[in-house]
């Protein structure tokens, strides 16, 4: 009896000490940073502004989101070699949001709540951008997001510096009616962007004139595309519209090339591809080809012909801007103003003072449309060059006011609420 | 067994401290790692249903996302209803629906929230009779399971308009008309978690220590022989794979309102695999070994990836690597060897006592 008692106190105590040792690891691999979260005591303390970086390092959207960061990671450098903000250095935050829209999710609130940073910049995706929107909104927080995306959505707590649809596909669809035919082949990946942009499109063919004479929806990845090809061949569009995103268009382009179709036989015309995407394709496959966008590499104005040479001298020759690295890059002065302007880093102040600032980015001067916290933006479309650059063809004269409700436009009326 | 004995078994005692320290982690941990911790609760009551097929039962399930997903939908459809307010949910409007779909209808009622065990029952089910009946079974049933995911997320993706796509359901607002972002309905919704865990513990260890238990584990290692018994496995099988299913719908349903969105990409396939590595971390065929594992690997995640941002996933990869080379049986495992080296002797003597004293 005795040692039957002695035996379950030992084993029990081993059991004790193993559980105490596993939970305590595991606690305090939690509380870790809550340690020198402690010491701030909130965004303005007394030499830095912090500021979160969340984009997907890891994972299927890494190969994008890495350049952005990077972009935005030049952007501070800049500031705080000239002095800062408000006097005080901006002291970046990153976060991986690792392709996953509930662990973007996850890191923003970390973010705002234990880090708690002035502002975010982030985000790449639609789905990322949507799993972050009620973080930042209940906690009235920042996001800067920049990259193109497919409207319907105006958030007080996020300022947009990609196009909405009407800077980028609306103007793109008008310009190729009028150019190149009414006959509109309509090609996706199998996601929300590709979908609300095919939607707005439909619309704006049936009101203008155009035709749809196909639609085709691919899953992410789909490396397959001789069925969709014989398609386009039955059905003669004088337009492929592509929405396709990442791999996809390797093997679209590069079969499309081999099934003896050049862009003299057809034009395509992409609003996912920038010159990130075109080094993956290769030029070779897709030079000729159309896309739209907001700011080129060749773009020419003196504010891009310093941030082309900074951006490579820093990261590499071979590094090339796009839209959405430009974007992500005048994210940041722009915060960074608003914040001179608001004399604070108080979301509500700087807000406020955002409203209608300017900035003479690389693309051109910008300015913040008070109402939805989009940019004004000049369109341009774009021929992609043997180089791998893309060539402005066209563009508007006076940067476009953002409506990413479509709210102008009558053919428009059904499509939001 | 009976709730005495309950508290004998070294993993049992494990697990009341594991819940204990749950229960008092708010008065160290801020809101935010508490609503972390929640979240991995939910992945833990996930893992211990994972246990009970694979585990126990021997059936390697890769697609167990679609159950958690399920149950997920089930919640997140809910909360959206309530934050609509009896409009029509945002995505909706966006992907040109004008009026509510009819699979959406009943999610203004909270009667509704019973879907969430009721549809990956029913899918359970179904899955579980045409499979196991036809004594489909090891790595073609894990391929399978896997289709199945797949199926799913490309469902869920395509039906924009019904599902929200790719980015899912989120934007929720209130639940049972508190506010989801206060500190207070985290609070709740921690306790609530660590509620379903010991619930759900409970009904596995009950399960798996009853007889019921010991025919599963002998269809895991003899399914032929169990048949020649006179038992027919697949009625088994399918009960405790719907068990399962159903773990998995309550593990997405208390994930939900935690974490504030659910997307296809938590349905899919490498997060089922995550699923399943949790609880071979962990230690399989050991409830604990998989509560620890899913807490253990997630906390990990979470730290690993907070300090060093841009190379965690390395840091993760070698620790998996390391895991599966040096502890085969998970950390379970290894405590128990290492245990069983310190009392061996003692209960050798100890077991023939109890021999003894039987006869």
């Amino acid at each position: 009896m005795k040692i039957n008692f002695f035996s379950k106190m030992k084993k029990s105590a081993t059991i004790t000490m193993t559980a105490l040792f596993v939970s305590s690891a595991l606690l305090s691999g939690c509380g870790n940073s809550q340690v020198s979260q402690s010491s701030d005591t909130g965004t303005d303390s007394k030499d830095a502004i912090k500021v979160g970086i969340l984009h997907s390092l890891s994972g299927t959207m890494a190969i994008s989101e890495v350049s952005v960061k990077d972009a935005e990671m030049m952007a501070i450098d800049e500031i705080n070699a000239k002095g800062g903000v408000l006097g005080k250095k901006i002291e970046p935050v990153t976060e991986d949001g690792a392709s996953d829209p509930a662990v973007f999710a996850e890191k923003a609130k970390k973010l705002l709540q234990q880090d708690k940073v002035a502002t975010i910049f982030g985000c790449w995706t639609s789905a990322s951008r949507k799993a972050v929107l009620p973080v930042v909104e209940s906690n009235n927080g920042l996001l800067w997001y920049p990259v193109q995306y497919e409207g319907m959505e105006s958030s007080p707590n996020i300022f947009y510096t990609g196009a909405a649809p009407n800077q980028q596909i609306v103007p793109a669809v008008d310009w190729l009616l009028k150019n190149k035919g009414k006959k509109f082949f309509l090609i996706g990946s199998d996601y929300v962007f590709p979908r609300t942009a095919n939607k707005i499109i439909k619309a704006e063919l049936q009101a203008e004139g155009g035709q749809v004479v196909g639609e085709e929806y691919t899953p992410m990845g789909h490396t397959d595309y001789s069925t969709i090809i014989n398609k386009i061949k039955e059905e003669k569009p004088d337009v492929v519209f592509n929405t396709l995103n990442g791999d996809s268009n390797v093997a679209f382009f590069k079969q499309l090339k081999d099934a003896g179709i050049t862009e003299k036989d057809l034009i395509t015309c992409s609003v996912s591809i920038a010159e990130e995407e075109v080094r993956g394709i290769g030029a070779e496959n897709m030079a000729g080809q159309l896309v739209s966008w907001n700011y080129y590499q060749t773009t020419d104005t003196p504010e891009n012909k310093d941030f082309v040479t900074n951006y490579k001298a820093r990261y590499g020759q071979d590094r090339v801007t796009d839209d959405p690295i430009e974007a992500a890059y005048d994210a940041v002065y722009l915060w960074a103003a608003a914040v001179e302007k608001a004399g604070s880093t108080d979301v509500d102040k700087v807000k406020e003072a955002a409203k209608d600032l300017e900035f003479k980015a690389p693309e051109g001067t910008v300015k913040i449309e008070g109402e939805n916290q989009h940019l004004w933006k000049k369109v341009r479309i774009g021929e992609v060059q043997p180089d791998g650059m893309i060539k402005e063809v066209w563009s508007t004269p006076d940067p476009i006011r953002p409506d990413p409700f479509l709210k102008t436009y009558d053919w428009a009326k059904g499509l939001a609420n | 067994m009976t709730t005495k004995n309950f508290f004998k078994t070294p993993s049992s005692q494990t697990f009341l401290i594991i819940v204990l320290l749950l229960l008092i982690a708010p008065l160290f941990l801020s809101v935010f790692r508490i609503n972390l911790l929640g979240k991995f609760i939910a992945y833990a009551i996930l893992a211990i249903g994972i246990d009970l097929i694979w585990g126990y039962t021997g059936i390697l399930s890769l697609g167990h996302g679609v159950f958690f997903g399920l149950g997920a939908y089930a919640m997140g459809m809910y909360l959206k209803m309530e934050a609509a307010h009896g409009k029509l949910p945002d995505f909706m409007s966006w992907s040109g629906l004008e009026n509510l779909p009819t699979v959406w209808a009943p999610f203004s009622n909270p009667l509704s929230l019973a879907l969430i065990v009721l549809v990956p029952a029913l899918l359970a089910f179904i899955i579980g009779y045409l499979t196991f009946r036809n004594r489909i079974r090891g790595v073609y049933f894990s391929i399978l399971s896997q289709a199945l995911s797949l199926i799913f997320v490309v469902f869920f993706i395509g039906q924009q308009a019904y599902t929200g796509g790719t980015n899912g359901l989120t934007g929720f607002r209130t639940m049972f008309g508190m506010p989801l972002a206060t500190d207070n309905t985290k609070y709740i919704l921690y306790y609530a978690a660590i509620f379903l865990l010991v619930l759900v513990y409970l009904y596995c260890h009950f399960l798996v220590k009853h007889r019921l238990g010991k025919i599963l584990v002998a269809i895991r290692d003899g399914e032929n022989r169990v048949r020649f018994s006179g038992y027919d496995p697949a009625v088994y099988k399918i009960f405790v794979y719907v068990s399962s299913a159903v773990i998995a719908g309550i593990a997405g349903a208390i994930f939900v309102p935690q974490v504030g969105i659910i997307s296809p990409a938590e349905m899919g396939i490498i997060p089922s695999i995550e699923m399943v590595i949790w609880v071979a971390i962990g230690g399989r065929g050991t409830l604990i070994g998989a509560v620890i594992g899913a807490i253990l690997v997630n906390g990990l995640k979470s730290g690993i990836s907070e300090s060093f941002p841009e190379v965690w996933s390395y840091f993760l990869g070698l620790t998996f690597v390391i895991v599966v080379i040096f502890m085969p049986e998970g950390l379970v495992g290894l405590v128990k060897k290492y245990a069983s080296k310190i009392t061996c002797p003692i209960k050798k003597r100890k077991a023939t006592e109890k021999a003894s004293s039987v006869n």
